[in-house]
């Protein structure tokens, strides 16, 4: 089985080890680009979201480097997302690629057809081999979660970005690379000792901005213009509400863990269902960020995406009632910079201006 | 005297503005950017030194705004280079000093400011979709053979409105041609337009805002009193247009570059010789990775001034940036 799967933030590190472990070859795809968008683009439905579309040229790239079966997540609710794997095995099918596409189902909404896809990965060398190494790709997967935490405490105060970013990149490699539970425990602890070496200016109290919404153009660096990067360099620490452990606990093993509980009960005031995707935790994260004293939020979200357009028509009365800034950014085919950056400035100055008011009248 | 100088480069027009200390207007200047923006920057130049030429002002701090407002911060050397959501802000709180909203809409772009006890509290710019600006009114004149100055005022003229949908300018252009084949007079349908654009506003960058009086309303589109007439119509209250509404975002960043050069006691202005200087902007594909990212250089006779374009940053070393 030669097998590839989207790139989605640093998840690839994980994932392409497992799949390693499990016997199989894996075929990297090309990190996204122009070309994979366009070629997205052009294959997809023209009212498809974004993340669609970055999905489909991932797979055509993929595809052109000699995958056989592409590796996917499946979902359920009101987001079309759920569909999203099933569509675009049919347009890979139409184009004349013999491509299978395996699909996992969150293993709690649809616990056989999980197994059943998941068999057929592990079967090569057994449940017992992935017992072994799913306690190192878990290990894994907190490691990179904490060392992307610690960039974003770091990256706001560092004196010069560029070394950040080569140190972060290097202490993903590192992780990469090892291959026990020892060896990712001493990845970590060298990944973040590094990240934290790094000239900064620990007097500097950068503004604080949560970053919230649909996970993909969250986690997806190239869907979302790198903005964790842009507001870092910018003297901004963004606390993003979406990890990849988070997401993958509430999703695969078990269902609504106590932060996910805890944001979907504070959503309740102002969204007391499920809407789809990410939409009910979007208001659910604004209310938990104004009260730890955030100074503002941005809501990413694909342009026509159903459950962030109800979120954002809720932000309004969420941003008013808890006195917390909000600015959505719609993410759509868009590659120039420039409009992202000149609402985000806008919005950075509005929160000094906010913070300034605040220091003078306390 | 001491003055200082504000430049806002558009995607339609490029406007210049000198004040003094206390914000009085020394000169002022509204050219059509033409896709040229260094051409154009050099060119009100000329004119603003021409204007100033014999007054004894000196300017001592430059400030740029805009969509173009690195490639000019860079040209004219300008002490602060801001985005036009805060600029424009600056500009109505100096002015209007109590307003809580302001409207502004230019050639592509819209947006709504609201402010509080003289901060922004709030803002939205319209994003993917550019219905009901100035570039499209601009088209929507040339096409009916009115001389866009006219537009807004023939619009006045209507008694009765035809609806026209307003949501995507190509919806609203098709619904205006059916209409007036079907024999809806020009005032009609005009004053139809206006009313369409100022509700797809109000219920696109102005979804959910609480806008409240005082209101301003500028940028280019403020010029039309079809569209004043309409926001007005929709909000029930008065819509204050400022005697500089063409060029708020210019003002904005001149009052900004003040009080930028309160902090440091110099400006980085490189003079008015600039505007003989040869500027030369060239661009290449990077092919360091499958992104092809387009790298622009901006250069002075030969040296490399800037340049910009870049995903990952490696080309833009020497990058300004406000």
């Amino acid at each position: 089985m030669k097998i590839s799967f989207p790139y989605m933030g640093t998840s690839h590190i994980v994932i392409s080890y497992l799949l390693e472990q499990l016997g199989h070859e894996v075929i990297y795809p090309p990190v996204p680009s122009k070309r994979t968008l366009s070629l997205g683009v052009q294959y997809s439905p023209e009212f498809a979201c974004l993340p669609f579309k970055i999905l489909m040229g991932t797979y055509l790239e993929a595809v052109e480097k000699g995958a056989d079966t592409i590796l996917t997540s499946g979902g359920c609710g009101p987001c079309r997302a759920g569909f999203y794997g099933e569509l675009h095995k049919r347009i890979l099918r139409d184009l004349g690629y013999n491509v299978d596409i395996i699909i996992l189902e969150p293993p709690l909404v649809s616990p056989l057809d999980f197994f059943r896809q998941a068999h057929r990965l592990i079967k090569k060398r057994g449940w017992i081999n992935l017992a072994r190494v799913f306690r190192i790709a878990w290990r894994k997967l907190e490691a990179l979660d904490a060392l992307e935490s610690t960039l974003h405490k770091i990256r706001p105060l560092a004196l010069c970005k560029k070394q950040v970013t080569q140190v972060y990149e290097d202490g993903l490699e590192l992780i990469r690379q090892a291959n026990s539970v020892k060896e990712v425990d001493e990845a970590r602890e060298e990944a973040l000792a590094n990240l934290r070496q790094v000239p900064a200016d620990h007097d500097f109290t950068p503004l604080r901005v949560g970053l919230i919404g649909e996970i993909y153009v969250v986690l997806e660096p190239f869907a979302n213009h790198d903005i964790e990067k842009l507001l870092g360099d910018m003297g901004v620490y963004v606390h993003r509400s979406i990890f990849l452990m988070g997401w993958t606990q509430n999703n695969v093993i078990i269902h609504g863990e106590e932060g996910e509980r805890d944001i979907r009960s504070a959503a309740i005031p102002y969204l007391n269902q499920l809407v789809g995707g990410h939409g009910q935790n979007s208001v659910g994260e604004v209310v938990r960020y104004a009260e730890k004293g955030f100074d503002g939020v941005i809501q990413l979200a694909p342009f026509t995406c159903i459950p962030e357009i109800v979120a954002k028509s809720i932000m309004p009365a969420v941003s008013h009632d808890k006195g917390i800034p909000v600015l959505t950014l719609f993410l759509d085919e868009q590659t120039g910079q420039a409009g992202i950056i000149t609402r985000l400035e806008a919005f950075l100055d509005l929160l000094k201006q906010k913070r300034m008011k605040r220091q003078e009248v306390s | 005297m001491q003055a200082y100088l504000g430049i806002d480069v558009g995607s339609v027009s490029t406007n210049f503005v000198v004040i003094d200390e206390d914000c009085n207007i020394l000169a002022k200047l509204y050219l059509r950017t033409r896709g040229q923006p260094i051409q154009v920057v050099q060119d009100g130049m000329r004119q603003i030194e021409e204007a100033i030429k014999g007054r004894n002002v000196e300017i001592c701090g430059v400030g740029t705004t805009g969509s173009a407002r690195t490639l000019t911060g860079v040209i004219v050397g300008a002490d602060t280079v801001k985005n036009e959501i805060t600029a424009h802000a600056v500009a109505a709180s100096q002015l209007v000093p109590d307003v809580q909203t302001v409207l502004e809409i230019g050639g592509q772009d819209s947006k709504i400011i609201l402010l509080r006890d003289g901060i922004v509290v709030d803002f939205a710019m319209n994003t993917v979709c550019a219905a009901g600006t100035g570039s499209f009114l601009d088209h929507q004149a040339a096409r009916l053979n009115i001389p866009i100055e006219e537009f807004g005022s023939l619009a006045l003229q209507s008694k009765n409105p035809v609806r026209i949908a307003g949501r995507c300018s190509v919806f609203a252009e098709s619904d205006m041609i059916h209409k007036q084949q079907m024999g809806h007079t020009a005032p009609d349908i005009i004053a139809g337009l206006c009313d369409a654009l100022v509700r797809n506003y109000l219920n696109n960058v102005g979804k959910g805002k609480e806008i409240l009086p005082p209101i301003v309303f500028q940028g280019g589109v403020a010029a039309n009193v079809g569209i004043r007439a309409a926001f007005e119509k929709a909000l029930g209250v008065e819509v204050i247009v400022p005697e500089y509404f063409d060029v708020m975002g210019a003002i904005g960043a001149a009052l900004l570059a003040k009080s930028a050069v309160k902090g440091k006691n110099q400006t980085d202005f490189r003079g008015f010789a600039i505007s003989d200087m040869h500027y030369q902007a060239s661009s290449f594909e990077c092919k360091g990775c499958p992104n092809l990212c387009e790298i622009v250089n901006i250069s002075v006779d030969g040296e490399v001034l800037a340049r910009w374009g870049g995903r990952c940053g490696k080309w833009e070393t020497i990058r300004k940036t406000g």
